[in-house]
């Protein structure tokens, strides 16, 4: 035990402002009473109530802080997003467990995971249990969670579940309660080691003091467990985790665990099956897959064999585990157990598979299939919520309120009895959380994890806790909680944790995943495009900006209505026929381009569509890229008050110096593999595109030529290099001269159709070595379409009959090629056609 | 009566819009081995030929066959050409089968194989869902205590009588439930809205797929569901295993329906179920061919 009074110290007080204090009839996880701290908590709430209300809020936005760079999220990225996201809610006060409660917790779950695996064993065997009474058949064959298809499917070393997580619940008795079993895909790890990391850096003082266990080690063996599952192959087994895709709530946490542990993150549709194998979709064509860490429910992972029409899975999934050629984690079918009808037989199960008590209680549970247990649960609907027997109730299961059970749901319990549980109402322990206004008592819900290391399980020491809103809800999906907290195990010694034995790796030491799926490749050249996009958008914007703010004048009337009109013709302000425009309009137009998200090609749709691909290819992308692009959305917001047309200069120059800090990142940290050159590929398209676009609208629409050549310069940052270059004032031939032609600027035409040259014949050509060529020889046919000018003879060189009549049509002959590249590229390496059930 | 032999050829075409790059494909089209059913020959054909094929008993222990097509392709013929031998069904006297209830009560509390096997087909499933409206229909022919096989007959009439065979009425997505609104529907339909019946009542029942032969005997009406798969259903009687009852013809088939095997629903015994990649929209054609060779010398099972 950890050696803190659990008395007050030297007369102080050592509790929160406020006295958070739980209704009398709960347990109150940190306070054995009121203003006295469990001995579990004296050093972490005697820590945070000595820091003081000031240092607390500044600690808190530390972690907030964190968690937005971080990306931390369990929202849908594709939904409507709002300033006020609050995307991932960390507590500072941890869930503390004491050495000796956390032993009774774990030896309950490695319990429970042994058993639940035999039990897996057995129903997707012989299935003795049933024949033998013990699990009443309607259990497993009414269950949709039952997949026939897996009936048999052999496993290897027998092993189903890999993976398992529990939710656990403290009663007022103090005992902890299972609440639910995660048995196919249990999320929450990635998000648990996410919490600590965060803590570890912002409660650096009170981790050190009270020494919680390290997460990590257990994870060691997570990798070596999954290569034991390979078939036999003479190269290193290849795994990969299997997301449902951004679309999922839980994608930050897939993202983490592979980057983690090195796996390729790969959704159904980069993934095929091929003479019964599973092959992955890379640049550099199809590569086999041995194991597959699947974090896809069980019917959603084959839309041949199971669910039809599962965007999300991999048809022939099923045929290719069949013939042993794939190892699934877990297995499929796994979440047979998931349902609350087993809870009722566990302890009956437990004695006759393990001889043994069950050691970690279950949250009482009848099952309407017994007639006895029926007319319980409709005798006592006050205290017993109405649950589907076979419907998780981690998922969207409904629960009858107390008294307000209709008459359809009895008819529909009398009409399928075996469908039905009754199970007791929980109430949660409190926990208190920091609100706004100061300290308040939370339900808690705790999720537990177990890993099985290829020899025993392991269970993490620590977890997820979640706090919800609702005292009486069992348990909660992850969206659902108002908040989570760390868990802290406490150890009894000072001893470390004994090291996990980690059975050797077959192939050594496994390589990091180097395979880039076709999709990321995808996601990440229109990263490089929209990034550069917004760049191009945020410069134009800029340089209009400036205008307003310059010179009133008639002079820089002139200019400002020069660059409107032009700002017009390229489509970035909206289309003002007739008049420029007074000061104010063009002063909202801005705002409208800058703020407003329903506006297409704007700055913030641009940001959504950098945010979408960029969490499309999380995985690659480094943490600091990743806060640098959380960046641009903070840069990108307007503040509070009136919004002055200084405000968003300030605005634009933040986003002007994000961009050219993430174009940093991408030269300077990025490795030199195909995701950087296709990340690379998209910035020099685009920025290609741009240049052709603008410097063609300035030669149809732009004359007098001279009133848009400075802006022009300082959209492209080459008004230094003009200088340079030029000893005299902007002239239309030098400008074209620099923004087209000149090789060692980085923003003329020239330079990006050489880089998209030099590029193209570094891309991978396995996959098609036919269509590369095509791709390699229209972009060496891009630089040659590069207008050549005509000498420019003298300074005052600079009107429109002394360039090309041409060079219009010639630039825009050049977009269409640069579009046309992208299309090829696109064919050639992404095109994915999603699968469809006839 | 002599075992009869026929020669059912089983032809679908798909003809799709755009391209399919790779196709996976699902195919029961293989007649199973039954104690009255030989099966002589067989042979599925594709074209274009599959790059992959491997074979499988499915949970219900019907033969399946996974292909995949690789290489583009716009167009894609399954042929199934089967030889088989069937004998007649033994048809139990009705009144010597047990009351309803007590096959009911049976498959709740006989742990013994055949019952735990056969009660698994009276839980709903992906197409036919417990209702107790069916429940209501099938009430007047389940008085208590009235012989299970007797009882199912009468209901077999009664959807012959309440129910008209009408191929635009429905499609594969039709619910039963809405079928029995609707008083029409194809011979699945129909084997759908039977299934409910029994199921609703705590009885099992399992869907039958397979073929018809069309050509009626002299003197005898046409049957209906030509030149097309058949579908029908069994109930089970403890003790006598399970009975093939056809609601589409009112009868009880023997010597005229070729098994290809069964399920809880169509779903789980579609001929042939693919995912592709690709294809856009499609068209479909089926042509069934099933034609009687005559009697045969070795009798098959009984």
């Amino acid at each position: 035990m950890h050696e803190v009074a659990a008395t007050p110290v030297s007369g102080v007080h050592r509790s929160f402002p406020g006295d958070p204090r739980s209704p009398a009839e709960v347990f109150d996880e940190a306070f054995a009473a009121p203003g006295v701290p469990r001995e579990t908590y004296g050093t972490v709430v005697g820590f945070l109530a000595d820091l003081g209300d000031a240092e607390l809020d500044v600690r808190a936005n530390d972690v907030r802080r964190i968690l937005r760079e971080h990306g931390v999220t369990c929202a849908r990225p594709h939904g409507p997003r709002s300033d006020e996201d609050q995307p991932w809610e960390l507590d500072l006060l941890p869930l503390v467990l004491s050495a000796a409660e956390w032993t009774a917790i774990e030896a309950g779950l490695l319990q429970r995971a042994g058993l639940f695996n035999r039990l897996l064993s057995d129903l997707y065997g012989r299935q003795r249990l049933i024949r033998d009474g013990l699990i009443p058949a309607p259990l497993v064959q009414a269950n949709p969670a039952y997949l026939r298809a897996c009936q048999a499917v052999r496993v290897p070393f027998d092993q189903r579940l890999q993976f398992y997580a529990a939710d656990l619940g403290r009663s007022p008795d103090g005992r902890w309660w299972v609440l639910a079993d995660l048995t196919q895909a249990p999320g929450g790890l990635g998000f648990a080691l996410e919490n600590r990391s965060v803590l570890s850096r912002v409660l650096p003082e009170a981790l050190a003091a009270a020494q919680p266990r390290p997460l990590t080690t257990v994870l060691r063996a997570h990798r070596t467990a999954l290569e034991r599952l390979a078939p036999p192959s003479d190269r290193p087994p290849a795994i990969a985790l299997l997301t449902p895709g951004p679309e999922d709530e839980a994608y930050f946490e897939h993202a983490y665990l592979a980057r983690l542990q090195g796996y390729t993150l790969v959704e159904g549709g980069d993934l095929t099956v091929r003479g019964r194998r599973v092959l992955l979709k890379t640049l550099e064509g199809l590569r086999g897959l041995d194991v597959l860490l699947r974090q896809v429910d069980d019917e959603l992972c084959d839309p041949l064999e199971l669910k039809p029409d599962s965007p999300t899975g991999v048809p022939g999934l099923v045929e290719a585990a069949r013939a042993g050629h794939i190892a699934l984690a877990n297995a499929l079918g796994t979440g047979l157990l998931e349902g609350p009808a087993f809870l009722a037989f566990l302890p009956g199960l437990c004695r006759h598979v393990l001889g043994e008590e069950l050691r970690l209680p279950s949250v009482a549970t009848w099952w309407c299939g017994q007639a006895r247990e029926r007319r319980h649960v409709l005798d006592h609907l006050h205290d017993v919520a109405l649950r589907p027997a076979f419907v998780p109730v981690t998922g969207t299961g409904s629960e009858s309120d107390a008294g307000a059970v209709h008459a359809g749901q009895i008819e529909s319990v009398e009409a399928t009895p075996h469908a039905w549980v009754g199970q007791e109402r929980v109430t949660l322990s409190h926990l208190p959380v920091r609100t706004p206004t100061g300290w308040a008592s939370r339900p808690v819900v705790l999720r537990v994890f177990v890993v099985f290391d290829g020899q025993e399980y392991r269970v993490m020491p620590g977890g997820l806790a979640r706090v919800v809103d609702a005292p009486r809800l069992s348990t909660v999906r992850l969206p659902l909680a108002v908040g989570t907290k760390d868990v802290w195990v406490l150890s009894d010694s000072a001893a470390w944790d004994s090291p996990v034995t980690v059975a050797p790796s077959r192939a050594g030491q496994p390589p990091a995943s180097s395979d880039l799926p076709s999709r990321t490749a995808d996601a990440l050249f229109w990263l490089g495009r929209y990034a550069e996009r917004l760049e191009q958008l945020v410069r134009l914007l800029r340089s209009l900006v400036h205008q307003l703010a310059g010179d009133p004048s008639g002079a820089g009337r002139r200019r400002l209505a020069s660059l409107a009109g032009f700002l017009r013709q390229l489509g970035v302000l909206p289309d003002a026929p007739g008049a420029v425009g007074s000061a104010d309009s063009l002063g909202r137009d801005v705002f409208q381009v800058l703020y407003q998200r329903e506006r297409p090609a704007g700055v913030r749709d641009l940001l959504d569509r950098i945010h979408r691909t960029a969490f499309a290819a999380r995985d690659r992308l480094s943490a600091d890229t990743w806060r640098l692009l959380n960046g641009l959305e903070t840069d990108a917001r307007p503040g509070a008050g009136p919004l002055p047309l200084v405000r968003a200069g300030v605005v634009l120059n933040r986003l002007v110096l994000g961009l050219a800090a993430l174009s940093g990142m991408e030269n300077e940290n990025m490795t030199r593999g195909h995701g950087w050159r296709f990340f690379s590929l998209g910035r020099r398209t685009e920025r290609a595109l741009a240049v052709a676009r603008q410097l063609e609208t300035l030669l149809r629409f732009g004359a007098p030529f001279e009133l848009l050549l400075d802006p022009l310069l300082e959209i492209a940052d080459s008004t230094l290099t003009y200088r340079q270059q030029y000893a005299f004032e902007p002239a239309l031939a030098g400008v074209l001269q620099l923004l087209l032609r000149e090789p060692g600027n980085p923003r003329s035409l020239a330079f990006q159709l050489a880089a998209i040259a030099t590029h193209s014949h570094a891309l991978p050509a396995a996959a098609n070595p036919a269509g590369l060529r095509h791709v390699q020889e229209k972009a060496v046919a891009l630089s040659g379409q590069l207008p050549s000018l005509r000498p420019a003879c003298s300074a005052e060189w600079h009107d429109a009959q002394a360039s090309d009549p041409q060079l219009p049509d010639h630039l825009a002959a050049i977009g269409r090629a640069l579009a046309e590249f992208s299309d090829l590229l696109t064919r050639l390496f992404f095109s994915h056609v999603g699968p469809r059930t006839d | 009566m002599k075992a009869q032999r026929f020669h059912v050829s089983h032809t679908t075409t798909y003809r799709y819009r755009s391209t399919v790059a790779v196709g996976h494909h699902l195919l029961r089209l293989t007649p199973r081995r039954l104690p009255r059913q030989l099966r002589l020959e067989h042979a599925i054909e594709l074209d274009p030929p599959p790059a992959d094929t491997s074979r499988h008993f499915d949970y219900f222990g019907n033969e399946v066959q996974f292909v995949t097509l690789e290489g583009a392709h716009r167009q894609l013929r399954v042929t199934a050409r089967s030889e088989v031998a069937v004998g007649p069904a033994y048809l139990p006297d009705p009144a010597e089968t047990p009351a309803w209830e007590a096959v009911a009560q049976a498959c709740i509390s006989d742990h013994s194989l055949a019952t735990l096997e056969a009660a698994e087909f009276r839980f709903g499933s992906p197409l036919v869902a417990i209702d107790p409206a069916f429940a209501r229909y099938a009430a007047p022919c389940f008085p208590p205590g009235r012989p299970l096989l007797a009882a199912v007959l009468d209901l077999t009439a009664q959807i012959h009588r309440d129910f008209q065979f009408d191929t635009q009425a429905t499609t594969i997505a039709t619910p039963p439930a809405r079928v029995l609104e609707l008083r029409r529907g194809v011979c699945q339909d129909f084997a759908h809205v039977e299934i409910a019946c029994l199921r609703a009542l705590g009885l099992p029942a399992r869907y039958v797929s397979g073929y018809l032969e069309t050509v009626p005997p002299p003197g005898q009406a046409k049957l209906l569901g030509a030149d097309a798969s058949h579908a029908w259903i069994a109930c089970f009687c403890p003790g006598l295993g399970w009975v093939d009852v056809d609601p589409t013809n009112n009868l009880l088939p023997s010597l005229q329906h070729i098994t290809l095997g069964w399920g809880r629903d169509y779903a789980d015994v579609v001929p042939i179920h693919g995912v592709l990649a690709g294809g856009g929209e499609h068209t479909l054609e089926v042509a069934v061919d099933v034609v009687c060779r005559g009697p045969v010398e070795t009798e098959p099972g009984l």
